[in-house]
């Protein structure tokens, strides 16, 4: 067993591109569950329709990037609209049904084929993001740090992606720590109260969903041209339940908590992949009780039992206050 | 609180002599009503909570709303701020039909409620409970948030005010602390205090002074007198006796839903309707009681 081949794997994939674009969709998700304490289950249909958004506006209508990145901006905010005005003024669950249940009708419908002409169906799209690629700075070639290396469209992905999440966490904790964000924070707490001093609790709650919604679709375009490809299947409802596990493991309503959550999960995830490659290979694993084929869905098993062990010792993730979350359960 | 101890706080002399003249008498209109409810009714299945045909709120005195457990006093409170939908009437705050107006826009209009069973922000600290309530910041606005100076001397000004709020209901010390620490009194003074952070017209304060240290009770009565005469309509549910004959011009009375009594505090102490209503006994005054099946 080669210790550094496991651990550049788990660095490399906790610092590369798909953790930025976790550690996005995140984000979004944390407005929404972390600060305002709305229970969005179907943050991967944001992602969903942003990296169609871009998709569809370059492969199959022929135009511009920046044309499709509106186009899925666009798209986010409508959808946002369609889940949060027929719920945001019941109960918390009905939003938490209609958002899991919206992801994937997205899914399928996106795959259907009566959308196929412009969405690809089953075969998705592919052929959109050398406009993006163009862009870049950086001569073709590998560049290597420490144990870990990229090539030159990853390492432009891995760039833009960190650069958005700067961005938006600064965006994000400017806005939380103003007085939108302690409305924001209150209707998380007492909606009602928030109410009872004239706070107009519907209102904020939308533009919450709204904003981490569109934050969930930069996400999902930064995936769909890390890939080089959308496809209706890439975009599961487990992605989201996957946001959910970074978020509670980094801790919900704090600003690098998602951050933090997405390096890691993606670092213990590739590291127990490869671990476990490694150790079947050289036979510290009988093939007989773990083959190389379900490795997937061991380490998802192990991540569940990790997950598990942080609910039971540290439930308010690495960076939240214990004391603060147990204020909330009175 | 024994008698010896009663309230040294006054009514105020000038908001009893402009009620004066009115009778004691249930749905009596007022000389200047603030508050006026007509006709309210609200039922849970087949218990009827409120049914208030006419009840007036003087504008600029301190009214008690007082009555027995289950009379309907926090429903009325419910329907009046926005919480609960009634199944008939209408209700006027200064003039402006409210029925049916969100609670939120109720609030801004100046009619600030607090809850019995308290609700303070837990996870907000102290301080920021208290500036949630001010009203009308730029910075709860989406894209002026972004921009600190925008609202950064609006938020220091509020700040100012907080703490002197604070100070006054002995919250000061606690304030970088969350709420969700404090004790259910100071939940209850602090939730009082917020109420006030908002500068409402008119207050409904649902027994604000349960569970508050009665040694506070007499400095947080004269505070509350002090706004009354500032201008300030108070209208408060409570149950001891000593704090409602203290400090209210006016006392209103209900029992089952209904109002049963109004006048000035020393004219209900023995009212017949009052002491039937809290001994539960039926008398026989036309109309007063609905024979149930
Ligand atoms: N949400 C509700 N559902 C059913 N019954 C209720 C509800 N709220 C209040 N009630 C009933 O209405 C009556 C009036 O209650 P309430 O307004 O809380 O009285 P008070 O505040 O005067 O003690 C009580 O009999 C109470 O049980
Ligand atoms: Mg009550």
């Amino acid at each position: 067993m080669d210790f550094s081949v496991i651990f550049s794997d788990a660095l490399r994939s906790g610092i590369g591109p798909i953790a930025a674009v976790y550690a996005l969709a995140a984000m979004g998700l944390n407005l929404h569950f972390g600060y305002t304490g709305l229970l969005n289950f179907g943050q991967v249909g944001f992602m969903l329709v942003g990296g169609y958004g871009l998709a569809v506006t370059v492969a199959t209508y022929d135009g511009s990037m920046w044309l499709g990145v509106l186009a899925g901006l666009a798209c986010a905010v409508v959808l946002a609209l369609l889940l949060g005005v027929p719920t945001l003024r019941l109960r918390a669950d009905y939003l938490a049904i209609t958002t899991i249940a919206a992801g994937e009708t997205l899914r399928l419908f996106y795959r259907s084929s009566w959308a196929e002409d412009v969405t690809g169906g089953v075969f998705g799209l592919q052929r959109f993001a050398s406009d993006f690629y163009d862009l870049s700075p950086i001569p073709p070639g590998t560049y290597g740090v420490w144990l870990v290396e990229f090539n030159a469209r990853d390492l432009w992905v891995l760039i833009v992606g960190w650069g958005l999440v700067a961005v938006v966490g600064v965006l994000l904790a400017l806005l939380v720590h103003s007085p939108w964000g302690r409305v924001v924070r209150s209707i998380r707490d007492d909606e009602t109260a928030a109410r009872s001093l004239g706070k107009n609790v519907y209102w904020y709650k939308m533009q919450s969903l709204v904003l981490g919604g569109v934050i969930g679709a930069v996400a999902g375009m930064l995936q769909a041209i890390q890939v080089q490809s959308v496809n209706p299947d890439s975009f599961d409802p487990a992605v989201t339940f996957f946001l959910y596990t970074l978020l509670v493991l980094g801790g919900a309503g704090r600003i690098l908590g998602p951050v933090i959550g997405s390096i890691l999960f993606w670092f213990v995830l590739t590291f127990l992949d490869s671990a476990l490659r490694q150790a079947i290979d050289a036979g510290y694993i009988s093939s007989d009780l773990i083959s190389t084929s379900e490795i997937g869905a061991v380490r998802f098993a192990l991540v569940g039992l990790a997950l598990i062990l942080l609910i039971v010792f540290r439930p308010q993730g690495i960076l939240g206050s214990r004391k603060e979350m147990l204020l909330s359960e009175r | 609180m024994s008698d010896d101890q009663a309230p040294t706080v006054r009514a105020s002399a000038a908001a009893g002599r402009r009620l004066a003249g009115t009778a004691p008498e249930p749905g009596v209109p007022k000389p200047d009503a603030l508050l006026v409810l007509d006709g309210v009714t609200r039922s849970f299945g087949g218990l009827v909570a409120v049914r208030v045909d006419h009840l007036e709120v003087q504008r600029g005195a301190i009214t008690a709303l007082i009555g027995p457990n289950g009379a309907g006093k926090t429903t009325l409170f419910n329907i009046v701020s926005g919480f609960d939908r009634a199944d008939g009437g209408r209700w006027w705050f200064d003039g402006r039909l409210l029925t049916g107006r969100p609670a939120h826009r109720v609030a801004r209009d100046g009619l600030v409620r607090t809850f019995q069973l308290t609700r303070v922000l837990p996870r907000l600290t102290v301080r920021e409970n208290m500036l949630l309530a001010a009203s009308g910041q730029r910075g709860e606005q989406l894209l002026p948030a972004l921009l600190r100076p925008l609202w950064h001397g609006q938020e220091r000004e509020a700040g100012h005010r907080a703490d002197e709020l604070l100070e006054r209901f002995r919250l000061g010390r606690l304030r970088d602390d969350h709420a969700g620490t404090l004790s259910g009194g100071q939940r209850k003074l602090l939730e009082l205090a917020r109420a006030l952070m908002a500068r409402p017209v008119m207050v409904l304060l649902d027994e604000p002074m349960a569970g508050v240290n009665p040694a506070l009770t007499q400095s947080l009565l004269g505070h509350i007198t002090e706004l009354r005469d500032e201008g300030m309509t108070v209208c408060f549910v409570e149950h001891d006796m000593d704090v409602v004959m203290g400090i209210s011009d006016w006392v209103a009375v209900m029992a089952d839903g209904r109002l049963v009594a109004e006048g000035p505090p020393h004219t209900i102490a023995r009212n017949r309707a009052v002491v039937d209503a809290y001994l539960g006994k039926r008398h026989d005054e036309p109309g007063t009681i609905q024979e149930e099946p």
